[in-house]
């Protein structure tokens, strides 16, 4: 008995003895190591939203604090925190946050199922990219939305969600424009613009006329005919497709979309696919309350 | 048990798979030619590199053979009218690699009499190495085994390396193919003509024809024409997929192995495919270019297969029709074999230069199986012929962890499907591979590009502190 009680003693004394000498070590360390840091670059970490979604372009939230901090970059780079959170960096900092042109993801293709029909069907992992790697994934306009939704996936921030007919759909208040789905899209539909910029060409086709149409009822078929309606030198035609000029997109008016015979060429407020959406949020609801 | 005697003779490589041949189909069936279709549409890249330039505008008559498309560059290959006709369009077409891609169209002219006009041949006995591969290149010569890699390039030893030994890759192992092997049967002699321009041209002075020993006719017709000068073996392989990939052939042949990320050269050898060995010797015996190749049609969605010669730019469409047609349960067009071909979402799709063969599969054999959770059975080991770990690389493949795949020779996985192959839980690992390798292809070229930018910028900088 004794005995069991020597060497479990034993035990935790050596235990015990070994844990306090390296936490020792360990606080001497700390102690005599010391890297003193800018006391703000904590302050300022704690703010921001600690996604690292990377959309400011450094390696995280902490990276972009450090190089706030060090005066690198303005305050403003990070598009995700709200405006609450933007009022305290301004206060923390002393300095104002600086003004943000808010951008958006936009999808630059409107060929859901609906519109634009499969020619083949695909049987395989359930990606876009592989989608795309094995012959196209069989959508009939090889250039339009494949509809697995590796950009939902890729979002950190809910913003994308698949549709009705299978094209993904943007929150506009949720959009962060990170750059997630822009780089996750196998066919770089996706592309960032200013969340004022109104004026947008749904289409990546190159074909032109009856071809175009042939595999989608909303491609653009290059008929010039919003190049006409538009400001001078706004859109032009170019391999099949008419192309705005966003350089200049201050000349931009509703005028341009009128006699688009597709649809191709859209005016968005706010949110992309308001009707999509709201047919989601419908059946979602539904389901929800079901 | 004579068999299992010999089969200690024959030569392979250690894993691989063993998939059914379903060669008899076609293996019999003499090559026909088959009739000229309307129209043809050739893609201005039929090869690996870059697309070659369009000489022709629509509207400009073209006969068979002539040079409508020039190479840009060395690593490319030039493209020749397959059909006399006018040029109908040049724009955008379907192609087999399922994007649409610039085309050069052509009305063929019924009322031609579709003979090429005659040409200037080659002398290949007065030609220098740098004479024969400059007329493989003008021909439009390129590996007909599938990859399409400009053949006068594999006519050169990189730098750093001797070629010792001609490899002639007869071994055909993707199931439902037969092209080759007809071509082993029927020219035999015009095989042995383009090996005797090859060797010249390389200066070595031996020969290895692999032939797996699923063809034994092949193996017997290639060894009773072999010319008294010249010192070629033929090779009988054991009958294993992928036996006709590069790196194992050679392993098969010579007992060497290609180092990690190199060439062939790098193990002293070149590997042509018999098919383009018979088409260089074509070009030398008429001065005819590469304006058709032959094609097998197979597979249990095919009324009548065949193995034909078809001019190149005929659509899938055209040859099914010559072949009577699809059957009503047909469900898979594959242009190549069914273990490495590509899927065919458009029957418009053109016969490339590299497509060796069309299988069309019925709903039975590509119907999709359900997929389970990997059980750790090791099989796709045992399998995998470049002695990878296809079990950890799927599910880093699955995290997206594809950094850490390169740590585990991604880059020596060429694709060839037998892990998938394998699989009792019908894991699509090939397609994770070839998913992760073309991630990493856009992730390098999406850091090329930001380095262009970076370094415009940075030049950019200097000129306005300048003006300024």
């Amino acid at each position: 008995m004794t005995e069991a009680i020597q060497t479990i003693g034993g035990s935790v004394a050596i235990l015990g003895g070994v844990g306090m000498t390296f936490g020792a070590l360990i606080a001497l360390a700390n102690a005599r190591f010391r890297v003193e840091e800018d006391p703000r670059v904590d302050a300022l970490s704690d703010i921001l939203p600690g996604a690292n979604c990377g959309a400011c372009g450094f390696a995280g939230c902490r990276a972009f604090a450090e190089a706030v901090i060090d005066g690198r970059t303005p305050p403003a780079k990070c598009t995700v925190m709200s405006e609450g959170e933007r009022e305290d960096v301004s206060d923390l900092l002393g300095v104002d946050a600086g003004a943000i042109d808010r951008q958006v993801a936009r999808l630059l293709c409107a060929g859901g199922s609906d519109v634009a029909p499969r020619k083949a069907s695909y049987i395989g992992l359930e990606s876009c990219a592989a989608a795309v790697a094995v012959s196209g994934g069989g959508k009939g306009c090889a250039w339009g939305c494949v509809g697995f939704g590796d950009c939902a996936v890729a979002c950190d921030f809910d913003a994308i969600r698949m549709g009705p007919t299978d094209l993904p759909i943007v929150d506009v208040e949720k959009c962060t424009a990170c750059n997630d789905c822009v780089e996750v899209c196998p066919l770089d539909l996706f592309a960032l613009y200013p969340v004022d910029d109104h004026l947008f060409v749904q289409c990546r086709n190159l074909l032109d006329g009856d071809a175009a149409e042939a595999v989608c009822s909303v491609a653009c078929t290059a008929c010039k005919r919003c190049v006409q309606d538009a400001a001078d030198g706004l859109i032009s035609i170019r391999q099949g497709l008419a192309v705005i000029d966003y350089d200049r997109i201050e000349l931009e008016n509703p005028a341009a979309i009128e006699r688009c015979p597709t649809g191709a060429i859209v005016w968005i407020e706010g949110q992309q696919f308001p009707r999509l959406a709201d047919a989601y949020d419908d059946v979602y609801a539904g389901s929800a309350q079901a | 048990m004579l068999g299992a005697v010999s089969s200690l003779f024959q030569r392979g490589f250690r894993h691989g798979v063993h998939p059914p041949d379903r060669k008899e189909a076609t293996a019999a069936l003499p090559i026909r030619r088959m009739p000229f279709p309307d129209s043809v549409v050739l893609p201005l890249s039929q090869h690996a590199g870059a697309p070659a330039r369009a000489l022709v505008r629509p509207g400009d008559r073209v006969e068979r053979g002539d040079l409508i498309a020039e190479a840009v560059g060395y690593v490319s290959s030039p493209v020749h009218a397959s059909a006399t006709g006018t040029v109908s369009a040049i724009d955008l077409w379907p192609h087999p690699n399922g994007r649409w891609m610039e085309a050069i169209r052509v009305a063929v002219d019924p009322h031609s009499a579709q003979v090429p006009r005659p040409r200037l041949v080659p002398r290949w006995e007065d030609l220098d190495a740098d004479g024969v591969r400059d007329a493989v290149q003008h021909a439009g010569v390129v590996g007909l085994g599938g990859a399409a890699f400009p053949t006068h390039v594999k006519l050169k030893a990189p730098e750093g390396t001797t070629i010792e030994l001609l490899l002639v890759n007869g071994a055909e192992c993707e199931p439902y193919l037969t092209s080759d092997h007809r071509v082993m049967v029927e020219y035999p002699e015009r095989v042995h003509f383009g090996i005797r321009i090859m060797m010249q041209c390389l200066g070595v002075d031996r020969t290895v024809i692999g032939v797996e020993m699923n063809k034994p006719d092949a193996v017997e017709r290639l060894r009773a024409t072999i010319p008294d000068d010249l010192d070629i073996e033929v090779l009988p392989l054991r009958v294993k997929y992928p036996q006709g990939a590069e790196k194992m052939l050679i392993h098969a042949a010579t007992g060497r192995e290609v180092p990690s990320g190199k060439l062939p050269a790098h193990a002293g050898t070149v590997v042509q495919n018999v098919g383009s060995i018979a088409a260089i010797a074509e070009v030398f015996e008429t001065g005819t270019p590469l304006v058709e190749r032959i094609v097998t049609v197979s597979g249990p969605g095919i009324a009548r297969p065949a193995n034909l010669i078809v001019p190149v730019g005929t659509k899938a469409r055209d040859v099914f029709a010559f072949c009577g047609g699809l059957t009503p349960d047909a469900a898979e067009v594959l242009f190549g074999g069914p273990m490495m071909g590509s899927p065919q979402p458009d029957l418009d799709a053109p016969v490339l230069k590299g497509t060796s063969g069309i299988v069309v599969l019925t709903a039975a054999e590509s119907a999709p199986r359900p997929v389970y959770p990997c059980i750790s059975c090791g099989h796709c080991l045992d399998a995998c012929p470049v002695f990878l770990n296809p079990t950890t690389l799927g599910k880093l493949a699955q995290a997206g962890r594809f950094d850490d795949m390169v740590e585990m020779n991604l880059g020596d996985c060429m694709v060839c499907g037998s892990c998938s192959y394998v699989c009792p839980s019908n894991i699509p690992l090939s397609q994770m591979f070839s998913l992760a390798k073309s991630a990493l292809r856009r992730a390098s070229d999406r850091e090329r590009a930001a380095e262009v930018a970076a370094k415009a910028e940075a030049s950019a900088a200097p000129v306005t502190g300048v003006s300024a």
